[in-house]
C-alpha cells in the first residue's frame, strides 16, 4: 500500500512540477500578478506537498522494515538501529534522489513566497524551477523510483554498507543537498533574469541571499564529510581529494566566488555577466557532482550506489539545465550591462581577483577529476591524478586568495587606493614573518607548503580580528553590523582552515606495531599501552573492543566490528583530543606470536592542531548565517555604492544603505 | 620450532624490515603518493587491503636498501604502471593538466583586466 501511494505521489509532484513550469510561465508573461501566477504558486504548493508526504512514506516504509520495497530491502535491515532506519531513506541512491527533489520542489516554493521582489521576474524564476524539478521527479518516476517492489519479497534487508551507520549519515547528505540544490535557486533567478532582460545589479541583489544560504549550508556538508572521513578508517583522512570530494569541492568554491563577486556587482555593478554565468555555472557543476557520484565513471572511497544507466540520465539532465542557462546567457548577458572600469587597488579589484583564482581553482580541480577519463577514452597510458597534483596546483591557488583576502574589507571601492589600507595593516603585515618563522621552528623539517599556509592562516586571522574591530562598530543599522561581523567571522574560519590544514600537512609518521596487552609504544610524546580486548556486540554487529591508555589523553577504545547482515569488517577509531592535536588509533586483525601470546595490529597516528579544521570551518559557517541574517534585514536592492566609498567607518563617504535604514 | 619460525617469518613479511625513523617517515611518505592497486583511490599507506600490505612492503624493502625515492617509484612504476603514483607525470599526454592553473589564470586574468579598464 505504501508503495503504491508513494509511486503515486512521485508521479503528482512530476506533474504538479511540469504545471508550475508552465503556470509560471505564463503567469511572467503577464507580468507577474494575475491568476497564471497564482497558479503556478498552487502547482509549487503541491509539488511540495506530494514530495514530502512521499519521503515521509519512505521513511515509515524503513520503519516497518517493508521490504516488499526494493530499496528498502536493499539498504535495510531488521535489526538496524531505529535511527539508521530512518536516516537509510537517504542513505542510498534512490531515496536520495528523492531529498532532492523535494528540496528543488522546497526552493521553487520558496522562490514563489520570498522569491525576487519584481513580480515578473519572480514567475519567471518560479518557472525556471519548475524546469528543474521537472527534469529531476521525471528521473525518479522513470528510472530510479524508490517505491519499485521487489518480488518476492525477501524476509531480510540487505542491511545499509556500514560503514555508513554512523551518526553523521543523520546530518552530513541533507546540508550537502541542500547546499547543491540551494544553488538551484540562484540558477533559476540568473535564467528569469537573463529571460527578464533585467539589469546585472537587480539579478545578482535577488540570488545574493539564495547563494549565501545554499553555501552555507554546502560549507557545513563538506565539513561534517570531512570529519566523518578523518574518523571513519579506509576513507583516506578528512580530505584526500577524492573525486566525490573535489565533486562538493567545486560547486564550494564557485559558490565562494559567487557570494564574493554578487556584492561588487549589486553593489557596485562590476561584472554582471560573470556573476550571472556563475551563478548558471555552479548549479550545473553540482549536477555534475551527482553524475560523477551516482554513475561510477570514476572510482571512488566515497561511491556507494553506481549504476551506468542513471549516469546516462543525470548527463542527459545535465545537458538540458546547462543548454538552456547557457543559451539564455549567450544570447541575452548583453542586457545585464556592462560595469564600470575599476582600479587595480579597488575592492572590486580584488573581490575580481579573489573569483579569478577560485574559478581557477575550481577549472582545476574539474580538470584533474576528469583527466583519467580522458585518457581512457583516448586510450593514452593510463595515469592517476591524485592529491600531489591537486596540493601542487589548486592549493597554491587558493593560499594566493589568502595572501590577498585581509586586505580586501580596508580597500576603498571604485578608485582604489591601498596605502591607508596597507598603513592599517602594517601590525598584522609584520606578523607574517614572525608566524612563518614561528610555523618552520615549530614544525622543523616540515613542507614548505605547510608553513607557508601556517604563516598565510595567522595573516588571515589577524586581518579578520582587525576588520571586526574597526567594520562592526563602524556598521550603523543592525543588519549591517551583522554582515560585518559574518564577514569577519567567516574570514577568521578561513584562517583556521588554513591553519589546520598546514599543521595536518606536517604531522609525524604513523606508527605501526603488533602489541600484546600491557605493551607499550610512543607516538609524538604520548605513551599508548594496550591494556585489554573485550567483546562489545551491537544490535547488528559483532565487536572486539580494544582499551589503550595513552598518557595525557586517558582510555581510548578502539574497536573492529563485524556486521553480519552486510558480511562486512568495519574499524572504529579511538580518538584522543587536546589542544595540540588528536592521538588517533586503530586495532586490527589478531595474530598469534612465536611464543604463544597473542598480538594485535595497532596502528597509531597524531594529527597536530586538527581541532582548527572542526573551529575554522564552524566560525565559516556562523559567518555564512550571520551575513544572511543581516543581508535579510537589508535593503531588497542597496543602493549604489559611490565610487570611493570604503568598508564602514574609513572615514569617507557615509554609507547610503546604513543612513536610509 | 619450524612452526614458529614460520610465524615470526609471517609477521616480519607483514610489516617489512623495521626501518630507523627517518627511513620509515621518508618511506610514510613515499606510501601516501603511491595508490592501492585494488582499491576505490586509497594510497597504501591507509589502504588495509592485502594487496596495499605487500606494496608497503616492497617500499620499506627498497627504502632499507638506500634505494632514492624517484628509484622506489620508478621500480613500482615498472611493476604497476604509472596508474600506481598519484601525482600523474609531466609528459606529453598530462602538459594539458599540468598547464591548467597558468592557462586559466592568464585567460581569466584577461578577462578581468578588461572589466577593470571597461569606463561607462
Amino acid at each position: 500500500m505504501i508503495a503504491e501511494a508513494g509511486r503515486f505521489l512521485v508521479a503528482l509532484a512530476f506533474i504538479a512540477s511540469l504545471a508550475q513550469m508552465v503556470l509560471a510561465w505564463r503567469g511572467a508573461d503577464h507580468g507577474g500578478l494575475e491568476g497564471w501566477t497564482r497558479a503556478g504558486r498552487a502547482a509549487a504548493e503541491a509539488a511540495v506537498a506530494s514530495a514530502g508526504l512521499a519521503f515521509l512514506l519512505l521513511i515509515i516504509a524503513f520503519v516497518q522494515s517493508d521490504f516488499t520495497i526494493a530499496y528498502v530491502a536493499g539498504h535495510s535491515h531488521v535489526d538496524k538501529p531505529l535511527v539508521y532506519k530512518i536516516a537509510g531513506a537517504w542513505g542510498g541512491h534512490e531515496g536520495s534522489m528523492l531529498l532532492w527533489c523535494l528540496l528543488l520542489a522546497v526552493f521553487g516554493l520558496g522562490l514563489a513566497r520570498v522569491g525576487p521582489r519584481e513580480p515578473a521576474m519572480r514567475s519567471r524564476a518560479v518557472s525556471f524551477q519548475g524546469l528543474l524539478q521537472t527534469l529531476f521527479f521525471g528521473f525518479l518516476a522513470f528510472a530510479s523510483n524508490p517505491f519499485d517492489r521487489l518480488d518476492p519479497a525477501p524476509v531480510q534487508g540487505n542491511d545499509l554498507n556500514p560503514i555508513l551507520q554512523d551518526p553523521a549519515l543523520v546530518m552530513h547528505p541533507p546540508l550537502l543537498y541542500v547546499g547543491y540544490v540551494g544553488l538551484s535557486a540562484a540558477f533559476a533567478i540568473a535564467a528569469a533574469g537573463l529571460m527578464q532582460r533585467s539589469g546585472g545589479r537587480e539579478v545578482a541583489a535577488a540570488l545574493r541571499p539564495w547563494a549565501l544560504g545554499a553555501w552555507t549550508s554546502l560549507t557545513a556538508g563538506i565539513a561534517l564529510g570531512a570529519w566523518w572521513a578523518y574518523y571513519e578508517l579506509g576513507w583516506g583522512g578528512w580530505w584526500f581529494w577524492d573525486p566525490v570530494e573535489n565533486a562538493s569541492f567545486m560547486p564550494w568554491l564557485l559558490g565562494a566566488a559567487l557570494i564574493h563577486s554578487a556584492i561588487a556587482t549589486e553593489k557596485r555593478g562590476a561584472f554582471p555577466g560573470w556573476t550571472v554565468f556563475l551563478a548558471l555555472l555552479a548549479y550545473v557543476l553540482s549536477i555534475l557532482g551527482a553524475f560523477l557520484v551516482r554513475s561510477g565513471v570514476i572510482t571512488s572511497v566515497h561511491a556507494f550506489a553506481l549504476d551506468p544507466e542513471r549516469g546516462v540520465w543525470i548527463l542527459g539532465m545535465l545537458g538540458v539545465s546547462a543548454v538552456a542557462g547557457f543559451a539564455l546567457f549567450a544570447t541575452r548577458a548583453g542586457s545585464l550591462g556592462e560595469g564600470d572600469g575599476f582600479a587595480p587597488t579597488s575592492r572590486e579589484a580584488f573581490i575580481g581577483a579573489n573569483n579569478l583564482l577560485l574559478a581557477a581553482a575550481a577549472g582545476v580541480v574539474l580538470l584533474g577529476t576528469l583527466y583519467p577519463l580522458f585518457v581512457e577514452l583516448l586510450g593514452m597510458p593510463m595515469v592517476s591524478v591524485g592529491p600531489p597534483y591537486f596540493d601542487a596546483t589548486a592549493t597554491p591557488l587558493m593560499m594566493a586568495a589568502l595572501a590577498l583576502l585581509p586586505l580586501a574589507p580596508f580597500l576603498p571601492w571604485a578608485n582604489g587606493g591601498a596605502k591607508p589600507a596597507l598603513r592599517q595593516m602594517r601590525a598584522a603585515l609584520a606578523l607574517v614573518p614572525v608566524a612563518a618563522a614561528g610555523a618552520a621552528l615549530l614544525w622543523f623539517g616540515a613542507p614548505v607548503m605547510a608553513v607557508i599556509a601556517g604563516a598565510l592562516g595567522a595573516w588571515v586571522l589577524a586581518g579578520a580580528a582587525m576588520d571586526a574591530v574597526s567594520g562592526i562598530p563602524a556598521a550603523k543599522a543592525r543588519g549591517a553590523k551583522l554582515a560585518a561581523a559574518g564577514r569577519a567571522l567567516a574570514h577568521a574560519g578561513v584562517g583556521f582552515i588554513a591553519l589546520g590544514a598546514a599543521a595536518d600537512a606536517s604531522r609525524p609518521p604513523d606508527i605501526n606495531a603488533a602489541m600484546a596487552p600491557g605493551e607499550t609504544i610512543e607516538i609524538a610524546g604520548h605513551r599508548v599501552t594496550l591494556r585489554e580486548i573485550a567483546r562489545a556486540d551491537g544490535p547488528n554487529y559483532l565487536a572486539d573492543r580494544a582499551r589503550v591508555s595513552v598518557s595525557g589523553r586517558g582510555d581510548l577504545f578502539p574497536e573492529r566490528r563485524f556486521y553480519w547482515g552486510a558480511d562486512q569488517h568495519t574499524r572504529e577509531v579511538g580518538l584522543g583530543s587536546g589542544i595540540e592535536g588528536d592521538v588517533y588509533l586503530s586495532i586490527g586483525e589478531a595474530r598469534p606470536r612465536a611464543d604463544g601470546s597473542t598480538a594485535y595490529e595497532v596502528r597509531a597516528a597524531f594529527h597536530p592542531l586538527i581541532w582548527a579544521l572542526g573551529l575554522g570551518a564552524s566560525l565559516v559557517v556562523l559567518g555564512g548565517l550571520l551575513a544572511l541574517i543581516g543581508r535579510l534585514r537589508a535593503p531588497v536592492l542597496e543602493p549604489r555604492r559611490k565610487a570611493g566609498a570604503v568598508a564602514p567607518g574609513k572615514g569617507a563617504a557615509p554609507e547610503p544603505a546604513e543612513a536610509g535604514a | 620450532m619450524l612452526k614458529s619460525l614460520i610465524l615470526v617469518l609471517a609477521f616480519a613479511a607483514a610489516q617489512g624490515p623495521d626501518l630507523p625513523a627517518d627511513e620509515e617517515a621518508r618511506a610514510q611518505m613515499l606510501m601516501r603518493e603511491v595508490r592501492c592497486m585494488v582499491c576505490a583511490g586509497e594510497s597504501i599507506l591507509d589502504s588495509a587491503a592485502p594487496m596495499a600490505r605487500d606494496m608497503r612492503v616492497f617500499v620499506r624493502e627498497r627504502v632499507a636498501t638506500g634505494e632514492t625515492d624517484d628509484e622506489v617509484r620508478q621500480a613500482l612504476v615498472d611493476r604497476f604502471g604509472h596508474e600506481v603514483l598519484l601525482r600523474p607525470p609531466f609528459s606529453g599526454g598530462t602538459l594539458a593538466l599540468w598547464l591548467a592553473p597558468v592557462i586559466f589564470l592568464l585567460f581569466g586574468g584577461m578577462l578581468l583586466a578588461g572589466a577593470m579598464r571597461r569606463r561607462a
